[in-house]
């Protein structure tokens, strides 16, 4: 009789974390199917959508958006938000432009790119963290502040590097993967690497879960949050190096416009909440991968510009509400 | 022990003092209200005449605020019972329809929108409008005459975020009278007030009282009891205990009744060596932090348990949080083993050999989107991790499944998630992660609320085995039977004071009464 109590137990535990691992699989894989629905529509829409060189394009003009958004994924986790990101791009991209026009130290420009997007995260980190002034409003100040700096820097011009010594960042391929793409595939393991198996990814979770209690466990929340913001600013300023040497020039007012909402959207389609605490860098990147390919296919269909923002804008929102319903039906609060 | 309060036990009401001319204002029938399984009030039955203030008296979670907010509407109670305002049955409602039938309750926590005016706070819901816009002139020049009878300080068109606790309370009781109520009733109105404010206050009820309101006066201070009411009705685990008249009134009887069961075995734990001879684990002098919490001082010994009693909001919490380092203190020392440690935040706390257990687990304690794993290793991932910070999941994961273990946590593995767990296993779970760091003191605020009663003795045989390994443990509760059952000693706080200590012995074990005199201040009741 107790074995086949123990038995009926154990068969239950199985299923119940077979139920869990499911759950698990369902809340990573999130908008896969989508992903995977919109590559099959297009490709039957236009034959020209599955080819190689469509590809290699998509993934070109998703890196920079999945950089950001890997930046994004640390701040949401939080409960955070950082708008400042299209800003500090283009600074970014005009300090490297800038330092690369200097003779002989132009690969410096890299160093500088990323040092101004470091120091303009920090600076925002600084504020929440220490002066604990609100994240949307501190990002939102320096969405404006940091755009009048970038204009600053090239004196309302754009600058222009035709011979820029890191241009084959942009350009240049490795085994035939775009350095951009190979970056940003470097960024995304990284970030699953901080986040999923390392002590401060553990407490960036358990900030964004649970501030309060986080706090009386004995984590710095503080320390916490400067790092993400850091984070966020530094990835920003790879942004800005990545959009540089792609262009050979930068413009303070233009470049990098509304690189924030995109970022946002994708760290959401990707299923990170907004209430901090629950998501993952693997979702982030189908996220971006979803605006690349939406683009991408619209343009491709020939859909005017004006339509693709107000389809992009409806799947967003779609894609969304369905993976609220989904996960409501998981029994999830 | 009930037997002698048997007497009064009866279900027909002793009429007040002077009942010739006074009418029945509220008839509660029959009363009762079940949460699921739980059963919150039972059978019980409350009489209050126009011009008497009724006292309401129970230990925390006897079932005063359940028995209020049914007759306020919030809640709806069990069919089967009656309420009736001046004879006339209540239509079971909404709070506007108990408002309408001449009922106004004032919360312990104040009701009141800062950002806007006394007047508009008197009139919320019930704007007054002229054209479609909000009417300020006539609502001012009708709020004045409620502000003028309660001799308020300030005017219609102040701001109530401006204004003091005791003045918000008038607010509170303009607003009240507004709606011409025939019964009033007031939740621990004293709570947040000066000695000064209170015998203010304590004239205004009277002169309702005059004019013919009933008032149900909530309160667990004796002193305030004695001073105001007529008569004093006590609740005890959902049931009416009795009610007494003002002639009748004394401590001893009302403690008894309030108190009425013997601490039962269930909770009791054989009296342990005395424990003078243990070294010191934990010593606090003076914690203050200038609001709450008044100039503590105690100590704890290596395997000793201390228990901590007083009613909620007395400042125990804020007490252990001062401790732990959760709250900034302003004067104040900690002492482990002997030696002074500097305690500013909860890691200091933690790196000295202190784990605080928090009373609100779900919202303080518990990472509720993360697996028992990630919850039980929080405090340890530093001491685990490899080179760099990186994790060490198979040490994670090795405590994760000793901790379920060891404190028979019931789920099927550890990486589920700890929101789906009952109250007893996240309980479980938190305590885990405690146990984790090998504190040397552990302060458990309320240790079992909201847990069953499997769990709950379950968790009283953790607090034994760690108190036998030499822990000194801290335990605060509003359960005056578990804090006597895990205690070798009692300390009672009350307004922020420590006032009092009951040390157990072999002979004479606490008592009940013993502890809820101080509690509830008798010594000045006595005075009084």
């Amino acid at each position: 009789m107790a074995d086949v109590a123990n038995e009926t137990v154990a068969t239950r535990q199985a299923s119940i974390s077979h139920q869990q691992r499911l759950r698990n699989l369902l809340q990573y894989a999130g908008m896969l199917p989508v992903l995977i629905i919109l590559c099959i529509g297009f490709g039957l829409e236009n034959e020209r959508f599955f080819s190689l060189t469509n590809a290699s394009i998509v993934l070109q003009q998703a890196a920079i958006n999945t950089v950001l958004a890997a930046g994004m994924t640390f701040v949401i986790l939080t409960a955070g938000i950082d708008l400042s990101v299209g800003s500090i791009l283009a600074a970014s991209a005009m300090g490297a432009l800038l330092v690369s026009l200097v003779p002989d130290v132009g690969m410096l420009g890299i160093l500088a790119g990323l040092l101004i997007g470091l120091g303009f995260g920090a600076i925002n980190g600084f504020l929440i963290a220490v002066i604990r002034l609100p994240p949307f409003i501190v990002t939102l100040g320096s969405l404006t502040a940091v755009r009048g700096m970038a204009r600053l820097l090239g004196a309302d011009r754009t600058v222009f590097n035709p011979s820029l010594p890191f241009a084959f960042i942009g350009n240049a391929t490795l085994f035939g993967v775009s350095w951009l793409v190979i970056i940003a595939m470097i960024v995304v393991l990284l970030s699953w690497f901080i986040l999923r198996r390392t002590v401060l990814g553990t407490r960036i979770y358990a900030v964004g879960g649970n501030p309060d209690a986080a706090r009386l466990t004995g984590i710095k929340v503080g320390r916490i949050l400067m790092f993400v913001y850091a984070t966020s600013g530094l990835l920003a300023g790879l942004g800005g190096v990545m959009s540089a040497s792609r262009l050979y020039a930068a413009n303070g007012l233009q470049l990098g416009q509304s690189y924030e909402l995109d970022a946002i959207a994708a760290v959401i389609l990707g299923g990170t909440s907004f209430t901090g605490g629950i998501g993952s860098i693997w979702g982030t990147l189908i996220g971006a991968l979803i605006i690349a390919i939406l683009t991408n296919g619209l343009v491709l269909s020939g859909v005017s510009d004006i339509w693709q923002f107000i389809v992009k804008g409806l799947v967003i929102i779609g894609a969304v509400a369905l993976d609220r319903y989904r996960l409501d039906h998981k029994g999830r609060t | 022990m009930t037997g002698q309060t048997t007497k009064v036990l009866d279900n027909v009401p002793p009429a007040p003092a002077v009942s010739g001319q006074r009418s029945v204002a509220l008839e509660m029938r029959g009363i009762s209200k079940t949460f699921g399984p739980v059963r919150a009030l039972a059978d019980v039955s409350l009489t209050a005449y126009s011009g008497e203030i009724h006292a309401l008296m129970g230990e925390n979670g006897a079932g005063k605020s359940t028995l209020m907010k049914i007759l306020s509407g919030a809640y709806h109670a069990d069919p089967g019972g009656e309420i009736r305002i001046d004879g006339k049955p209540l239509q079971i409602g909404s709070p506007l329809a108990g408002r309408r039938s001449g009922i106004a309750v004032i919360y312990q926590e104040l009701a009141l929108a800062p950002n806007l005016t006394v007047a508009e706070n008197m009139f919320l819901g019930e704007e007054m409008r002229r054209h479609g816009m909000i009417d300020r002139t006539s609502m001012n020049a009708a709020a004045q005459p409620y502000l003028d009878r309660l001799a308020a300080p300030f005017s219609p068109s102040s701001k109530v975020a401006s204004l003091s606790i005791a003045e918000r309370q008038l607010v509170e009781i303009a607003r009240a009278l507004a709606g011409h109520p025939h019964i009033l009733v007031m939740d621990e109105p004293t709570t947040a007030l000066s000695a000064r404010e209170a015998e203010k206050l304590f004239t205004i009820i009277r002169t309702l009282k005059d004019e013919g309101i009933a008032i149900i006066y909530i309160s667990h201070r004796m002193a305030e009891v004695y001073e105001l009411s007529d008569r004093v009705s006590v609740l005890r685990d959902g049931s009416m205990v009795g009610t007494l008249m003002r002639d009748e009134l004394n401590p001893q009887a009302l403690v008894r009744m309030m108190v009425g069961r013997e601490s039962s075995s269930f909770y009791k734990k054989e009296h342990r060596a005395p424990l003078s001879d243990r070294k010191i684990a934990l010593e606090a002098r003076g914690m203050d932090d200038g609001n709450r919490v008044h100039d503590c001082s105690f100590s704890v010994a290596e395997g000793e348990v201390l228990g901590i009693a007083g009613l909620v909001g007395s400042g125990r919490t804020e007490l252990a949080r001062l401790i732990y380092g959760a709250d900034p203190k302003k004067h104040g020392q900690v002492f482990v083993n002997g030696q002074e440690r500097s305690i500013h935040n909860p890691r200091d706390a933690i790196d000295a050999g202190i784990v605080y257990l928090t009373e609100d687990r779900k919202v303080l304690g518990l990472f509720l989107d993360m697996s028992i794993n990630g919850n039980v290793n929080m405090n340890v991932l530093d001491e685990d991790a490899r080179a760099g910070g990186v994790l060490n999941l198979a040490a994670a994961k090795r405590r994760a499944n000793e901790a379920i273990k060891k404190l028979g946590v019931r789920a099927p593995n550890a990486e589920i998630n700890v929101g789906s767990l009952s109250g007893g296993n996240q309980q479980k779970v938190l305590l885990s992660r405690l146990l984790e760091t090998n504190p040397r003191v552990l302060i458990l605020d309320e240790p079992t609320r909201g847990v069953d009663i499997g769990a709950k003795s379950e968790i009283y045989r953790i607090i034994d085995q760690l108190a036998r390994t030499g822990a000194a443990i801290v335990v605060i509760s509003s359960e005056l039977p578990e804090v006597i059952g895990v205690s070798d000693r009692v300390v009672v706080m009350r307004d922020g004071h420590l006032v009092g200590e009951v040390v157990a012995q072999a002979e004479a074990p606490i008592t009940q009464e013993a502890i809820m005199a101080m509690v509830t201040d008798m010594g000045s009741a006595k005075a009084a």
